[in-house]
């Protein structure tokens, strides 16, 4: 196991793990202002992929393709937030996830419907493709190095917009106290729903960066929308922080366990069973990482709230 | 408004009428679809149990119902390819007797149910909802990639498991036998929910702290109707796995815990029938929905999305009146 393969994967799982993030900020973001918990997430997720891939194919052009996923995400985000979620946030959480998982499945066989069931493809551009050399001679993806630094781009972006900004401010009160900023002359619900369209946004993005390297199809979205739920209870639900640390966590975590385990068992098992019984596990890992968090702080590690 | 044991009656007398009409006009197929209707509507009062009386909204249902049909598709695997069970110290045959089956499916979904509820219960709210969900999904990866027994393809057991003094091969019979148990289930259920046990997991459901001020542990409490509702969703998944007489990782995925928390919410949460009638509901949609369309998970949405807004308590709930409680 040479000293390159570990700083490889240790690349590929910060690149899934901040990729995970920008779908786990939306929905720690929706949750912790609005307290609401959005099965749908994955399929606005999905919404930008498939734009992504529609826009791409009838330009060519993977800058408009990303700005399509963007505002296609959003404006998703936007309308089913004016017509259905706005009815559910006094509801309780039970009614929550079933209105949501009707979403689900009207937003799959909706995009079902109109695109078929065959995956899309979203291909990288010329000048995103192809291997970069990084210090020490290791060859990357430059597509890949480019997701880590538009991951953490986004994420700076957003800590900027969260702590800095006016609108960060109301989103903050947001979370503290709803009636009360209402009575200081914010508008909330409008508040929500641009909280809600940023979310969304943010999915859509992820969607249509991840498509590229993965085919693009129905019920992409749900893996993803999972794990987005680990790490935010890991995170602590309603914290940034914690979906940050959370997402980079289950990133590394799943990518080195799918390749460490295996071989680590090798040391003390036959070949076969050991990368039977390694590669059950890796599965396995970032659910076991969950319990163990879970027993150790049940809020998660930046959670306050129960 | 309709009395609600009326609903419940007429409902029994179309789960028996059905069949023996469709015995009579000789189509097969019909039985079948009851016999979904009915292993479902299992897994659902299950569900029900945990959700409905104790208020715990899971979203990992799935995981019962996969390792009970785990259990039976492990037994049965064994028992056809003449190959002991082999635990390292000790071993075990296969069987392809139903009640040893069911017997393994109670006890192994009881035990995950045990595991999974004294972690889940640590929390409470959203956090319960995705753990639940959670590790219905580490049970769906960690069977796909458990080659032993078929992996991602899951695997056949070729012939139905027997039942002594039974047919179980006739549709009807097989039936029977899935109607007999979701009867004495749901009498079960009837009893405990007036039982002591019952009365106290109502009460913890809706004020906690009063609960323990009386000197009663909610989370023991919630704990032990977890286990009930995930053994007898155990149970509903060996069926289901005897009826298609194949099990794969698909039984563990989160779209069916999704699925039976519908049938729950159509019927009517926290009502005894309320999962029976989700399930007939949703099991005559399917096959007439399906059969126009396919695209029915879209009206299926549509439909759920607005039972959801417009009409809480679900379908008896529309019948026989809002009331939680059954009569």
């Amino acid at each position: 196991m040479s000293a390159i393969l570990i700083v490889e994967q240790v690349l590929n799982g910060l690149q899934v793990g901040i990729m995970l993030f920008l779908t786990a900020a939306g929905l720690t973001l929706i949750f912790g202002v609005m307290g609401l918990i959005n099965l749908a997430h994955g399929s606005l997720y999905m919404i930008g992929a498939f734009a992504a891939a529609a826009v791409a194919g009838a330009t060519g052009s993977f800058l408009l393709a990303l700005v399509a996923a963007l505002a296609a995400a959003a404006v998703a985000g936007a309308v089913v937030e004016m017509v259905v979620i706005r009815r559910l946030y006094a509801s309780d959480h039970l009614d929550q996830v079933l209105a949501t998982f009707a979403l689900i499945l009207i937003f799959s066989e909706g995009t079902r419907w109109v695109f078929g069931s065959f995956p899309m493809y979203l291909e990288i551009p010329e000048y995103l493709s192809g291997p970069v050399t990084l210090p020490g001679g290791i060859q990357y993806p430059l597509y890949r190095l480019m997701l880590i630094c538009v991951g953490l781009a986004v994420a700076l972006g957003l800590w900027f917009l969260i702590e800095r900004t006016r609108i960060g401010i109301q989103i903050r009160a947001g979370e503290n106290d709803r009636e009360m900023i209402a009575a200081l002359g914010v508008d909330i619900s409008r508040l929500y729903t641009l909280v809600f369209a940023l979310g969304a946004a943010l999915a859509g993005l992820a969607g249509a960066l991840v498509g590229a390297i993965q085919s693009v199809q129905v019920g992409m979205g749900e893996p993803v929308l999972i794990l987005a739920f680990v790490i935010i209870v890991i995170g602590g639900i309603g914290s940034i922080r914690g979906a940050f640390i959370g997402a980079l966590l289950v990133g590394l975590t799943d990518t080195l366990g799918g390749i460490f385990l295996p071989a680590m068992f090798k040391l003390f098992m036959a070949p076969a069973s050991a990368t039977s019984v390694g590669s059950s596990l890796a599965s396995m890992a970032i659910y076991i990482l969950m319990s163990l968090v879970l027993v150790w702080k049940p809020t998660g590690l930046f959670g306050v709230r129960g | 408004m309709i009395p609600e044991r009326h609903v419940n009656a007429a409902l029994l007398v179309g789960l028996v009428a059905v069949p023996m009409w469709a015995l009579a006009a000789d189509e097969p197929y019909t039985i079948t679809l009851a016999t979904r209707a009915v292993i479902l509507a299992l897994a659902a009062v299950g569900l029900n149990i945990a959700l409905g009386i104790g208020g715990l909204v899971s979203l990992g249902h799935a995981a019962f119902f996969g390792i009970g049909g785990y259990a039976m598709g492990i037994l049965a695997f064994h028992a056809q390819t003449f190959t002991p069970l082999d635990f390292g110290a000790f071993s075990v045959a296969g069987t392809k007797s139903m009640p040893v089956i069911w017997l393994a499916a109670l006890v192994l979904s009881a035990l995950a149910a045990l595991v999974i509820g004294l972690l889940s219960l640590r929390t409470s709210g959203v956090y319960f909802i995705m753990i639940t969900l959670a590790f219905g999904q580490m049970f769906y990866y960690f069977t796909i990639s458990w080659s032993t027994y078929g992996g991602e393809d899951g695997m056949s057991i070729y012939v139905r498991n027997s039942f002594p003094g039974l047919d179980t091969l006739v549709p009807v019979q097989f039936f029977g036998i899935c109607l007999i148990l979701l009867c004495l289930v749901l009498f079960l259920n009837a009893r405990l929910v007036r039982s002591r046990f019952g009365l106290a997991l109502n009460a913890a459901r809706q004020v906690s702290v009063r609960v323990e001020t009386v000197g009663l542990d909610p989370t023991r409490l919630k704990l032990l109707a977890f286990v009930i509702s995930g053994a007898v969703t155990g149970l509903a998944g060996a069926l289901f796995a005897d009826l298609n007489r194949f099990v794969s990782p698909a039984m563990f995925s989160w779209q069916f815990s999704g699925e039976i928390m519908v049938l729950v919410i159509l019927g009517g949460v926290g009502r005894i029938f309320g999962p029976v009638v989700g399930a007939v509901v949703f099991v005559t949609l399917e096959h007439v929905l399906g059969g126009l369309t396919d695209f029915w998970h879209i009206y299926l949405g549509v439909i759920l999305l607005l039972i959801v807004l417009f009409a809480q308590g679900g379908i008896i709930g529309l019948l026989c009146g809002r009331r939680v409680h059954h009569d």
